[in-house]
């Protein structure tokens, strides 16, 4: 179970060395996230309408190791943007991964770009 | 820099490490720590708690992050095998070699095996750390695959050792206690509070033998059964041994250090052993003659080492509080002060009643002003009390009883929290008197319960003074003229309530306009599920209108699982169901293959459903004529029926009509958590209504009506409401009790815990809905009929709508399904694969 975890390594914008075009902006929902595919990965992208923001994350939560994070609730935590697994409400930063009750989860992110109307993610494969 | 090596990482080893690092002067020090097991420090008080979630994380004291990034060196699965006392070095099981300047011994204790012979047979294990749990764990998988009413033995009927008797029972293993003495928890109970447990702990299916000494363990390699005399034997397929502990005290006998006739180092109340350059604490540490197993005065040993070893002079107190709480089985059990007193010192008064399994007895002395001790059963919620009567040397009521009496008007018979001296303990595992918890408000500025623990730390250790604190925090505030507020979440300053009147006055039109004109921030996983109910409540929408701020479940209109598919439930109005409609749920499951089971709400779920197949689900169950049930939402759930005067001999009216007229009454309603209905059609009850939010039970002349009840973690009989009511006055009085209860309840509140709080309780509440006290009757009548008229079916809607629609999909980009969903087959259908 664990070496699903180990695909998932986050990615800075200075690592990017391809920009995947994942969808347009209308196929995300608004303030939500949904999921794309890439390759064997699966991607968690967050529309923050709000703030016209985009996040992007693993799906696998790593608590229980289920593809859930895309249907999980957002929002703030102060000045943080997060999620809440919607399983046991773990919340991760997603500007960091790092979990926001300082517990030893993590999650992977990845930047997102928008051009044109179309949603971009980084990855460095 | 000076070097400080502890010995030994478990609960009180880790405390030292706490205390010391948050002291100013602790950075002239190098601490590292060795612990022999192979993860950071864990809370071995709530090991029990490992079955439930078998989530070894959540038991740490600290992640091992913690350790780093306060200078700790944390050196785990490594045990320190000798102490060279001349070099002031020590060497580990890896031959490495430290040296020290002081060293801290908290190794803590071990199980004691008692030498009954057959004990190293397979199957035997002892309950101490989170490994032996896990080894139970696999023997007893192993064991009830080969035999499924498979028997669990617990040796030793102590504190622990029913502990561990609730850990056998979690397994799915028939439970065993075996204990030496005449009576359960020996130490610590006298022989009626002890029978009065055993009876409580007999009716939750514990099997107890008292007064068996085991002389042998029979099986042949793996244990088969124990042998008390000569013809008395109990088959047992396991057993574990939790016949009390025994210090760690090895490295004190080999370095030489002054031991204890029966084990132990030896402290001063300094907890300096025999080298003044070595500390022994908790377990270890043998003071005033005795080893204390329990964590809080471990935790105060913990402070004086720290403020030995930092020059400053502090030293245990000379009497040691035993005094303890806990949640045995889901029993409150707690004794304190002298449980046991002799006739000579003082007078006992005790109150007993064994149909409820409560037992309460107090001690008080000769005089009757002072309370010396106690023990209580079934319910300890006086215990914080009584224990800061006991401690504070408190003056009692004239009449003692009055203590513990059950109070005729629910209060307690204590006044405020602020009565107690500023001296008084609070927080007995941290040490916190209440002045110090007042000081962090009206000194350091806290403004409210959390500010109040990250601040003091107060409630963070067995968390049993949390309800005291949280009054004193709430009194503190008060009496300085703050408002004392339970806000939704960061982002919003208000209670429910206030923001039920705001969106409903304001004509608020969505979440995003709330939070634009009363909240901050971009909202989070608390605030928009309450927002989604508000405005449910307010217009009757569905959750389809603004699914960004329903939860998970509700989003989907499905209830997801632990391996992230749904589960699927139509609604079965009152539990009657037609042979077609059972033919229908019956194909749509095999169609789509999902595991189906009967819900304690009868009717039928559907487990095992992708996101993709929902709406193909829902298009087959609702041409057939289903509708949803809202299983998923914070919203009506069932009316349990009975089959009542129809075809029931005993019956007085007709329940299930009824049930199903009340259920489609309040389907699709949203209130601030799950509501439940039952009718009865005679005083048999079979429907159990009384367990439900409300409750109509059948009688000579109409119904009864019960309120807020409830079953789940905390259960709660509901309440007589009303009498021999006619239908349509059952109906307008639901009608008024609940929008009542939506407009004003706290997020997530059932109706029973609602009711708790309400001022003036049920009284008030049949003054509101009965009498109409505030004139609101006929708004309230009204409201509820306007947002019945307005009922939709959510799934109806979704399947008509190709915008919905669009949610009910695992890839954005792809129509690949979830590949990492996998099921296991089990008793002819399937599973999820566990974790």
């Amino acid at each position: 179970m664990e070496n699903i975890l180990e695909q998932y390594k986050s990615v800075s914008n200075a690592d990017v060395k391809t920009w995947v075009k994942v969808g347009v902006i209308s196929d995300f929902p608004e303030n939500s996230g949904a999921c794309i595919k890439y390759k064997t990965k699966q991607i968690a992208v967050f529309n923050f309408t709000r703030t016209s923001k985009w996040y992007a994350s693993q799906n696998l939560c790593p608590h229980k190791m289920e593809m859930v994070l895309s249907i999980g609730m957002i929002g703030n935590k102060e000045d943080v943007p997060k999620v809440a697994c919607p399983l046991h409400k773990k919340n991760f930063s997603l500007e960091d991964g790092s979990n926001l009750a300082g517990e030893d989860y993590k999650i992977a992110v990845y930047p997102v770009k928008i051009e044109n109307e179309n949603v971009y993610i980084g990855f460095n494969d | 820099m000076k070097k400080i090596i502890v010995v030994g990482n478990g609960m009180v080893g880790y405390k030292f490490c706490e205390k010391f690092v948050a002291q100013e002067q602790s950075k002239d020090f190098e601490i590292t720590v060795f612990g022999e097991e192979p993860r950071p420090a864990y809370d071995r008080v709530h090991l029990s708690e490992f079955f439930e979630n078998q989530d070894a994380k959540a038991l740490e004291m600290a992640p091992a992050e913690w350790y780093k990034e306060n200078g700790i060196t944390l050196v785990v699965g490594e045990r320190v095998s000798d102490i060279n006392r001349n070099n002031k070095t020590i060497a580990t099981s890896k031959d490495r070699g430290f040296s020290y300047d002081y060293l801290v011994l908290a190794t803590g204790s071990s199980a004691f095996v008692p030498p009954i012979k057959g004990v190293e047979k397979e199957g035997v294990f002892v309950y101490r750390t989170i490994e032996d749990l896990e080894d139970m764990l696999a023997y007893a998988a192993k064991i009830k695959a080969k035999k499924p009413n498979a028997r669990g033995a617990i040796l030793g009927g102590g504190l622990l050792g029913l502990e561990a008797g609730k850990a056998v029972m979690d397994m799915g293993l028939e439970p065993h206690i075996v204990e030496f003495a005449s009576k359960l928890m020996p130490r610590q109970l006298d022989s009626r509070s002890s029978q009065v447990l055993q009876l409580k702990l007999e009716s939750i299916g514990l099997n107890i033998h008292l007064s068996k000494a085991t002389n042998q363990i029979l099986g042949n390699g793996a244990i088969t059964g124990m042998e008390f005399g000569e013809d008395d034997t109990l088959d047992v397929d396991m057993l574990v041994i939790s016949a009390g502990i025994r210090p760690r005290d090895e490295l004190g006998k080999t370095s030489g250090l002054e031991m204890g006739s029966r084990g132990g180092i030896v402290v001063d109340n300094r907890m300096r052993t025999s080298d003044k350059n070595i500390f022994a604490i908790g377990e270890v540490a043998l003071y005033n003659q005795m080893i204390y197993g329990l964590v809080a005065p471990g935790y105060d040993m913990a402070s004086i080492a720290v403020n030995q070893i930092l020059g400053e002079d502090s030293m245990m107190a000379e009497n040691i509080d035993m005094s303890t709480k806990l949640k045995l089985i889901g029993v409150d059990v707690a004794s304190f002060g002298e449980p046991f007193m002799p006739a000579s010192k003082g007078h006992s008064v005790i109150f007993e009643n064994k149909t409820e399994h409560l037992y309460k007895r107090i001690n008080v002395s000769l005089d009757g002003k002072k309370l010396l001790g106690g023990i209580l059963i079934g319910d300890a919620t006086d215990y914080n009390m009584l224990h800061q009567v006991y401690l504070n040397e408190m003056k009692i009521p004239e009449d003692a009883a009055q203590l513990i009496l059950p109070a005729s008007d629910g209060g307690s018979s204590f006044g405020s929290v602020l009565d107690l001296p500023d001296t008084a303990q609070v927080c007995s595992c941290e040490s916190l008197s209440k002045g110090e918890i007042c000081c962090s408000i009206t000194d350091d500025g806290c403004d409210n319960l959390s500010e109040v623990i990250s601040k003091t730390k107060a409630t963070t250790g067995c968390g049993g003074c949390k309800p005291m604190v949280v009054d004193l925090v709430n009194e503190t505030l008060k009496s300085l003229g703050k408002e004392v507020k339970n806000t939704v979440c960061e982002h919003f300053n208000y209670n429910r309530q206030e923001l039920y009147d705001l969106v409903k006055i304001n004509k608020v039109a969505d979440y995003d306009e709330a939070l634009n004109l009363f909240g901050n921030g971009h909202g989070c996983e608390v605030c928009k599920p309450v927002f989604a109910s508000i405005f449910a409540t307010i217009t009757m929408e569905t959750a389809n209108r603004q699914p960004g701020i329903q939860d998970t479940n509700d989003r989907f209109l499905a209830n997801i699982q632990r391996n992230g598919t749904y589960s699927v439930v139509p609604r079965v109005p009152g539990g009657e169901i037609t042979p077609q409609q059972l033919i229908v749920l019956g194909e749509v499951a095999k169609k789509y293959d999902l595991y189906t089971k009967i819900t304690g709400g009868q009717r039928i779920d559907l487990f095992g459903a992708q996101v993709h197949e929902l709406p193909l689900i829902w298009k087959d169950l609702i041409d057939a004529g289903f509708e949803s049930g809202h299983a998923y939402g914070k919203s009506l759930r069932t009316v349990k029926s009975c089959v009542g005067s129809t075809w029931c001999r005993y019956g007085m009216h007709e329940s299930v009509t009824f049930a199903i007229d009340i259920e489609k009454r309040y389907r699709g309603l949203r209130s601030p958590h799950k509501f439940k209905g039952g009718v009865s059609g005679c005083i048999r009850e079979c429907a159990e209504a009384r367990g439900k939010d409300f409750g109509l039970i059948a009688v000579e002349g109409g119904w009864n009506l019960y309120v807020c009840g409830n079953g789940g973690a905390t259960p709660k009989h509901a309440v007589l409401f009303a009498e021999q009511l006619d239908d349509n006055t059952a109906i307008k009085y639901l009608d008024r009790f609940l929008m009542y209860y939506i407009r004003t309840a706290g997020p997530l509140v059932r109706t029973a815990p609602w009711l708790d709080k309400l001022e003036g309780g049920i009284d008030y509440l049949r003054q509101v809905v009965i009498e109409d006290s505030l004139g609101i009757a006929e708004d309230l009548e009204n409201e509820m009929k306007g947002l019945i008229g307005k009922y939709k079916c959510e799934w109806k809607q979704a399947i008509e709508s190709p915008e919905i629609l669009k949610r009910f999909k695992h890839f954005v980009n792809s129509d690949d399904t979830d590949e990492n969903i996998e099921f296991v087959p089990m008793r002819g259908q399937k599973m999820p694969k566990p974790w």
